[in-house]
């Protein structure tokens, strides 16, 4: 699984960082998504499918193995 | 359903008993879940009730916030500005890319870390108000003693506005938020906050204090008209919102005493209780509201260019399709998702400093008063029936 975020799109509203704080945290600066880690371990999938839900703006999309 | 065959209904606005929405909007969400509706000015636009249905249009960009293009839902006064494109500041009100303009400025306050970095202080303010209420002693208003002033406290510190001028602007907002105020009350009372807005910006400038108000006024991006229209938005929807979460989250509690017994013996179902808290009682019972910017088909129905669409967050929170069992108030029941934060680029700006309060306050105050319970019969405590934001007037308790 690959996460890709895309700050043009965040908001900030912090959705990811509340569900899974292992794969997505704020900028200090600007309060938008920085993504810590880019292949998160499969024991977290379900997690960053519930944040990718969860974005209010669309921000957070997954790469499935096939696309990937 | 005999409104949606025979024509448009209007917004429904009749609560049964003291949780639940109005019946007709359970009806509506199995018949038609994008229904049509005609506005208090005679527009006839939209009612949406389904889950689906409100997500899909509060993240779509081709439905505009801005003010100019919206009818009112309820009937209610509306002074001249509010048919005008709103002033610079008033981002709820505006579409990207001037509402990004101002979001990227104030979202950086508002993360989870710094709200976390918030939590020893408000838990300081949450103790006092509660030693407050054991030396007043039994019985009291809770939204009085409790509620609203813990919020309030919690913004006013954090934008550096005086608690002792709250009432500058707990009034403006209550006045504004209530469907029943004439015109002329809601220009005085956004005029009266204006004034004091403005000059608390003179003496800010003059006397710079270490606050996100301070901040905003000495960063140089933002003018007065700006200045005063965000700071009013940040004080109204800071303390507001959150109070009434707090007096209508705890009724609800003592009127499930075992969903509160299970709080109690498992604290660390807050976070959940109180996503379901939100998802249960949706305070926002009118609105979001979007303008249609161009011919949009939803769910099967045709909304033309030009037409308004209210979303009902009450009947969207108790889909069945989304949320199973939905009428029941149950804190272990996966409550992600609830929409009472809104959706799309305008959700809650303020939504993680809303949970942090929460978090603290819920536990805080049924862990001091183990005995807390109603001194009024249920029925006798007085509901905000006329007010966009729903919840108790008052809330008096015993322990």
């Amino acid at each position: 699984m690959r996460v890709q975020a895309d700050t043009h799109r965040c908001i900030g509203a912090g959705m990811c960082v509340l569900t899974v704080p292992e794969v997505f945290d704020q900028g200090e600066e600007d309060g938008l998504v920085v993504l810590l880690d880019a292949e998160p371990p499969p024991e977290r999938q379900a997690a960053v499918e519930r944040a990718e839900r969860l974005c209010p703006s669309g921000a957070i999309s997954i790469l499935r193995e096939a696309e990937a | 359903m005999p409104e949606s065959r025979t024509g448009p209904i209007r917004f429904p606005l009749d609560h049964v008993g003291l949780f639940d929405p109005p019946e007709t909007l359970r009806s509506l969400r199995e018949e038609r879940p994008v229904a049509p509706m005609t506005y208090a000015d005679g527009h006839v636009g939209w009612l949406v009730t389904g889950y689906a249905a409100a997500r899909s249009i509060l993240a779509d960009p081709r439905f505009s916030s801005r003010r100019e293009l919206l009818h009112p839902p309820v009937p209610r006064s509306m002074t001249p500005d509010m048919y005008k494109p709103s002033d610079p500041g008033q981002f709820v009100r505006m579409d990207p890319p001037e509402h990004t303009r101002y979001r990227k400025l104030l979202v950086a306050r508002f993360t989870v870390r710094r709200m976390k970095l918030l939590e020893p202080r408000i838990r300081e303010i949450t103790e006092e108000r509660l030693a407050a209420m054991v030396a007043a002693g039994p019985p009291q208003d809770l939204v009085k003693g409790f509620a609203l002033p813990v919020p309030s406290l919690v913004i006013c510190e954090l934008l550096g506005v005086p608690y002792a001028d709250r009432e500058e602007f707990q009034h403006a907002t209550s006045v504004f938020l209530d469907w029943e105020s004439t015109a002329a009350e809601i220009q005085t009372a956004l005029d009266d906050v204006t004034t004091y807005l403005s000059g608390l910006i003179k003496r800010k400038r003059a006397e710079p204090t270490d606050d996100l108000f301070t901040e905003l006024i000495t960063g140089g991006e933002l003018s007065d008209v700006e200045l005063v229209n965000i700071g009013f938005l940040l004080l109204a929807a800071g303390h507001e919102t959150t109070a009434n979460m707090l007096g209508l989250g705890t009724l609800a509690l003592l009127r499930h005493p075992e969903q509160l017994a299970a709080l109690r013996a498992d604290p660390s179902l807050i976070d959940n209780t109180i996503e379901e808290l939100m998802r249960y009682l949706s305070i926002v019972h009118v609105g979001p509201i979007r303008a249609a910017l161009e011919d949009v088909e939803i769910e099967g129905e045709l909304i033309r260019a030009g037409d308004v669409v209210t979303v009902s967050l009450p009947a969207v929170n108790r889909d069945p399709t989304r949320f199973p069992d939905p009428e029941r108030l149950d804190i272990t029941r996966p409550a992600t998702g609830q929409m009472s934060f809104g959706h799309g680029v305008h959700q809650c700006l303020g939504q993680q400093l809303a949970r942090t309060e929460m978090r603290i306050a819920f536990p805080m105050l049924f862990e001091r008063f183990p005995t807390l319970r109603l001194a009024v019969p249920a029925e006798k405590v007085p509901m905000r029936d006329t007010m966009l934001i729903y919840g108790v007037r008052e809330l008096t308790v015993e322990w």
